[in-house]
C-alpha cells in the first residue's frame, strides 16, 4: 500500500505528520509531504489509516499498489 | 526618530481618506426563536449554546436574524464545510459579525489581513505568516512555554481555591504571543481590554468600538515604531521588513496583521485550555484516566477541540443568491459555527458525547480550506503544554460551584471563570 496527499486539498492542518511521523513530514510553510517511496509497511498501516481518518481536509488516501 | 516614512502618520489620521462603511440598528435583549431571531451575544447562547444548535440542525437547519442587519447560521457540518469552502460567494472582509460592514472597497484585502483578505491576495498575503507559524517553528518555543506553565502554578501553590481561567489559562497564549510580537509582558491587562472590544463588545454603539480599536492601533504603532527604531528577532521586525510584490508591506497591512495576531492568538487559546480543564473538573473518570496515561492526551486534547471548538468565524455573502434552500442577499452575515459542524451526528458518532480516546476526529475547531487557522500548530503545543504541566502538578481538581463558571459571548467561546477545589501532587 501507498500513501498519497492531494496537494490541492491540504491546507497544512498537520494530523498527518502528528499521527505518522513515520510517513508524513511537514514543508516549509506547514503542508504535508509523503516521506520517501510512500510505501506503507506493515507496522505504519494503523498510523496510516489514522493520518487518512484525521484529515479534516480529506486530502489522504492509502491505496493498494497495482 | 523613526526613520521608515511608512509609520510617521498616524493611523487615525490616514482613517479619514477611507470610505465609510454600513451601520444597522442595535438590537440586544431574549431571543424570541433561535431559528428566526438568533444572538449569540444574549446570555442564554453564552451559558451552553449546543442545546441550541442541535435544536436547529434539526427543525431549521440554516438559522436566520434579522438582528445584526441580517444574518443567517448554518448548523449542519456540511453547510458549514461548504461555506469555508466558497470563497467565491462568501467573502472574508468582516469575519466578527456585528453592527456595521465595512466598505467593499476594503477587499480583497480586509482590515486584518489575511484572515479578513479574498483570493488572490489572501495567498500571499497568507504565505508570508506560514513559515513563522509551522509546527516545527512553534516547537522552539515549547520549553519556555512549559516553564511558563509551571511558574505560574508556582504562584499559586498550596491554595486550594483557584481561578484556573483567570490565573492560568488566559496568561500561556498572552505571554507567548506577546514573547512572538516583541511587546512588553505587562503590557497584558490592555491586551485583554483590546480583545475585549473586538470580540465581545460587538453590541456596543459602532463610534465606541471604533474609538477603541483606535486604541489598539496606537498602542500597535507605538509598538511597531519602537522596532523600527530597535530592530530584534520578533515578529514585528519582520512584519516590517517584510515584502510583497518587491515593496515593503502597506502600513496598514503590517499593523493589521499584527492585530489579528494579538486579538486570535489569545482568547482562542484561552478558551480552549480552559473549556479543556472545565471538562476535566465535572469529569473524574476522563481526569483519571488522563492521569494514569498521559500518552492518550494528544487524543483527547483533540476531542476537546472538537467538543467544545472555541472559535466561530463569520463572512459576508457577496450577492443575493438562493443558496440551500434560504434566500441570501447580498451583505447578508453568515456565522461560521465550527463548534456547531462539530457536534453534527451526521459526521460523527456519539457526536454529543466526549469520547477522550475518540480515533477518527476530523474536527473543524481550526477552520477549513485557505483559512485554516494559521496558529494551529501553536496553538496546540500551548494546549498540550498547558494540560500536560497541569494534570502533573495538579491531579486532582473539581469545580467548587458549576453555576459559577461563566462563559465569554460571542464568537470566541470560553470560560472566563472556572473557580476550581484542587489538590497538588
Amino acid at each position: 500500500m501507498k500513501v498519497q496527499i492531494d496537494p490541492q486539498r491540504c491546507h497544512g492542518h498537520g494530523r498527518c505528520y502528528t499521527l505518522a511521523p513515520a510517513l508524513f513530514g511537514e514543508d516549509d510553510e506547514g503542508y504535508g509531504q509523503v516521506i520517501g517511496d510512500s510505501a506503507v509497511s506493515p507496522d505504519q498501516e494503523h498510523a496510516a489509516r489514522l493520518a487518512v481518518s484525521n484529515c479534516p481536509e480529506r486530502a489522504i488516501d492509502l491505496v493498494e499498489e497495482a | 526618530m523613526t526613520l521608515d516614512e511608512r509609520f510617521t502618520r498616524d493611523f487615525r489620521e490616514t482613517r479619514g481618506d477611507q470610505p465609510l462603511g454600513t451601520r444597522n440598528e442595535i438590537v440586544t435583549g431574549p431571543v424570541s426563536d433561535w431559528a428566526t431571531d438568533f444572538s449569540h451575544l444574549e446570555p442564554e447562547w453564552a451559558a451552553d449554546p449546543y442545546p441550541i444548535q442541535d435544536d436547529l440542525r434539526q427543525r431549521c437547519p440554516i438559522a436566520h436574524t434579522d438582528r445584526f442587519g441580517g444574518g443567517w447560521l448554518p448548523t449542519s457540518y456540511e453547510d458549514v464545510a461548504a461555506i469555508a469552502y466558497d470563497t467565491e460567494r462568501f467573502s472574508s472582509r468582516s469575519i466578527i459579525m456585528s453592527n456595521f460592514r465595512p466598505p467593499r472597497e476594503l477587499a480583497p484585502v480586509g482590515g486584518t489581513p489575511p484572515i479578513s483578505s479574498d483570493p488572490p491576495f489572501h495567498h500571499d498575503a497568507r504565505k508570508l505568516l506560514l513559515p513563522v507559524f509551522t509546527k516545527k517553528e512553534v516547537a522552539r518555543r515549547e520549553e519556555a512555554t512549559r516553564a511558563l506553565c509551571h511558574s505560574l502554578i508556582d504562584a499559586f501553590e498550596g491554595r486550594q481555591d483557584v481561578d484556573a481561567a483567570h490565573e492560568y489559562a488566559q496568561h500561556i497564549p498572552m505571554r507567548v504571543i506577546a514573547d512572538m510580537l516583541g511587546f512588553p509582558q505587562e503590557d497584558g491587562p490592555r491586551f485583554r481590554e483590546f480583545i475585549e472590544n473586538a470580540l465581545e463588545g460587538v453590541n456596543r454603539p459602532p463610534e465606541e468600538r471604533m474609538e477603541r480599536m483606535a486604541l489598539l492601533f496606537d498602542y500597535l504603532l507605538a509598538q511597531i515604531r519602537d522596532h523600527v527604531d530597535n530592530p530584534r528577532d520578533d515578529l514585528t521586525t519582520y512584519l516590517i521588513n517584510a515584502e510583497l510584490y518587491g515593496r515593503k508591506l502597506e502600513p496598514s497591512h503590517v499593523a493589521g496583521t499584527m492585530a489579528l495576531l494579538l486579538i486570535a492568538g489569545i482568547d482562542t487559546t484561552w478558551s480552549a485550555i480552559g473549556a479543556s480543564l472545565w471538562h476535566l473538573a465535572k469529569t473524574p473518570a476522563d481526569r483519571r484516566r488522563l492521569v494514569a496515561e498521559p500518552e492518550l492526551l494528544p487524543t483527547a486534547m483533540e476531542e476537546f477541540l472538537r467538543a467544545y471548538a472555541p472559535v466561530t468565524m463569520a463572512r459576508l455573502v457577496k450577492e443575493d443568491m438562493h443558496w440551500n434552500g434560504v434566500d441570501m442577499k447580498s451583505e447578508d452575515w453568515v456565522l461560521l459555527s465550527f463548534p456547531a459542524a462539530n457536534r453534527d451526528p451526521a459526521q460523527f458518532e456519539q457526536a454529543d458525547e466526549v469520547v477522550i480516546d475518540r480515533e477518527v476526529n476530523r474536527h473543524v475547531a481550526f477552520g477549513l480550506g485557505i483559512h485554516r487557522c494559521v496558529g494551529s500548530h501553536l496553538a496546540r503545543m500551548e494546549l498540550r503544554v498547558a494540560l500536560e504541566v497541569w494534570l502533573e502538578r495538579i491531579p486532582e481538581f473539581t469545580l467548587q460551584d458549576p453555576a459559577a463558571v461563566t462563559w465569554a459571548a460571542g464568537q470566541v467561546r470560553g470560560p472566563r471563570t472556572l473557580p476550581l477545589r484542587v489538590a497538588y501532587a
